[in-house]
């Protein structure tokens, strides 16, 4: 049995805050209050040690540098998720085919890729491709697996596809089946009815899931840092141990949270748009 | 071939026993982490119920942030900047160099992390519970705590278990982000392990091979705790 997400349920359900009593309606405010408190301190002190150690040597070396090292996030980022979707998708349909000599081998992928961390998964193809370095060259990927920066972009697609692969799987097998026997009765070929009908409708629901994975792959790419790419995470690591500057990490972390939180905002938006064809019912969820 | 498992033998000779004890760092981590970012999850999740205004911003500010700052930068923060912040605090009393213990540091990091998701689990926990069940505890003249206690809290968990598992499995994952900052945990054994033998493929795959039975044994186990918790359930 697989853990499953807790099905979200109507909006009604809020616990009736009116019922509390005096007392705690004098203790929450003021909670409220000092949690808040903490938040303004903690932003003053970010925003002291920013302004404090800000040495304009160091701004004018790294700052350029940071920003390159966001254009390198962003491949990072882009092109594994691209690739992977294409790989995702084959590897749901093996998965759904029903047959077992393609599900298997999908299915063992799947379980490798999610069940172990991304982190090994670099290491192993990175260091791994190092020892077969003899058989590499004779095959001629020796120039491709040389780099870093190449192994971390396939461990990183293969990763990726591993997760979008699930995604895909849930979001197609829940298509009712009656979209399958009314296209079949219209006499589509099956082709055509995954195509034109079975997928547009699985991408629908597969939205918010592949939203998310867009964020973890953001906050994943840090990782391409621990082999030496000069990633906005990489940018600010060699910044940190060339300065000892804290504020670099200060800096850093702006930068991730605001790519982070306008991409869930576009996201948000882009799903309201596109499902704005199923009225109310779709956009119940938070948003 | 029989050289490659030499390697792997416990002892001097292998680097069976070296791995075993990364192992155990790592699981310690994971599992000195969970009861941390559980009960900080929950007290966020009832700060976004609890109606009052400041508390909800404060607990979504918290969400917001460590959900979205990759796990490495806040491990880079909490150990650098504890470090820096206990240093400055130190300093006041005696020049004595302060190192942040790393295990503490990857404990806190990532427990900051799993409350942050954690909490978003048990508000959409929460939400599931149907409105009808406080008010007939309220009729029944349960106290809110009680209320909360007795009646919510059981049907919480069952909600919850499944989000919850996946941060477990999660958690798990992320414990060899701990490595970069020099904690002895399975990663960074098999990398000491892969430096000195230069034998990267057999390491990292049987390191690999140890991540996914973890994620495995722990799958079994969640899965026969959901089937407890629902034991209720079932038709009687």
């Amino acid at each position: 049995m697989k853990p499953s997400m807790p099905q979200r349920a109507s909006p009604s359900s809020m616990p009736p805050a009116k019922a509390g009593t005096a007392r705690q309606k004098g203790a929450l405010p003021w909670l409220g209050r000092m949690f808040m408190g903490l938040w303004y301190l903690a932003g003053l002190g970010a925003a002291w040690i920013i302004i404090s150690n800000f040495d304009a040597d160091v701004f004018k070396r790294y700052g350029p540098r940071m920003l390159s090292g966001l254009l390198v996030t962003t491949q990072l980022v882009v092109l594994p998720l691209v690739m992977g979707a294409v790989i995702g998708l084959g590897l749901a349909l093996m998965r759904l085919s029903g047959q077992r000599w393609l599900s298997l081998p999908a299915n063992v992928y799947m379980t490798f890729f999610r069940g172990t961390p991304l982190l090994a998964q670099v290491f192993l193809i990175y260091y791994g491709a190092g020892q077969l370095r003899p058989w590499l060259q004779d095959v001629g990927l020796w120039g491709f697996f040389r780099e870093a920066w190449y192994c971390v972009l396939l461990a990183f697609t293969l990763n990726t596809a591993a997760y979008q692969a699930e995604i895909y799987r849930v979001a197609i097998a829940s298509v009712p089946k009656g979209q399958w026997e009314a296209a079949d009765a219209l006499g589509l070929p099956r082709r055509i009815t995954f195509v034109r009908i079975i997928l547009p409708q699985a991408l629908i629901t597969a939205l918010r899931p592949l939203g998310n994975e867009v964020i973890l792959m953001i906050k994943a790419s840090a990782i391409a840092s621990v082999v030496t790419i000069l990633d906005l995470m990489g940018v600010t690591r060699l910044a940190f141990a060339r300065t000892f500057d804290f504020s670099v990490y200060l800096w850093a972390a702006v930068l991730y949270l605001i790519i982070v939180e306008t991409l869930r905002r576009l996201w948000t938006r882009l799903e309201a748009r596109l499902t704005r064809h199923l009225g109310q019912q779709a956009r119940a969820g938070k948003g | 071939m029989s050289e490659l498992i030499g390697l792997l033998r416990y002892g001097d000779a292998g680097w069976g026993d070296e791995l075993l004890a990364g192992l155990s760092v790592t699981v310690s981590l994971a599992l000195a982490t969970l009861p941390f970012g559980l009960l900080l999850g929950l007290l966020l999740a009832l700060a976004q119920i609890s109606g009052e205004r400041n508390l909800m911003r404060a607990a979504r500010i918290y969400t917001t942030i460590f959900r979205g700052l990759p796990e490495l930068l806040t491990i880079f923060i909490v150990y650098y900047g504890g470090q820096m912040a206990l240093q400055a605090l130190f300093s006041l009393f005696s020049d004595t160099y302060v190192e942040v213990n790393a295990f503490l540091a990857g404990m806190v990091a990532l427990g900051l992390v799993f409350s942050a998701y954690a909490s978003e689990v048990f508000l959409s926990a929460f939400q599931g519970i149907p409105k009808g069940q406080w008010e007939g505890a309220h009729a029944l003249g349960l106290s809110r705590l009680q209320t909360f206690l007795l009646v919510i809290m059981p049907q919480v968990l069952r909600l919850a278990l499944g989000g919850l598992s996946n941060l477990w499995l999660i958690l798990l994952k992320e414990t060899s982000l701990v490595s970069v900052i020099a904690l002895n945990e399975l990663l960074r054994m098999t990398s000491v392990a892969v430096g000195v033998t230069k034998q990267p493929i057999l390491f990292y795959s049987v390191a690999c091979l140890i991540y996914l039975t973890l994620s495995l044994i722990s799958e079994r186990g969640l899965a026969r705790l959901e089937n407890r918790l629902k034991r209720g359930e079932g038709v009687r």
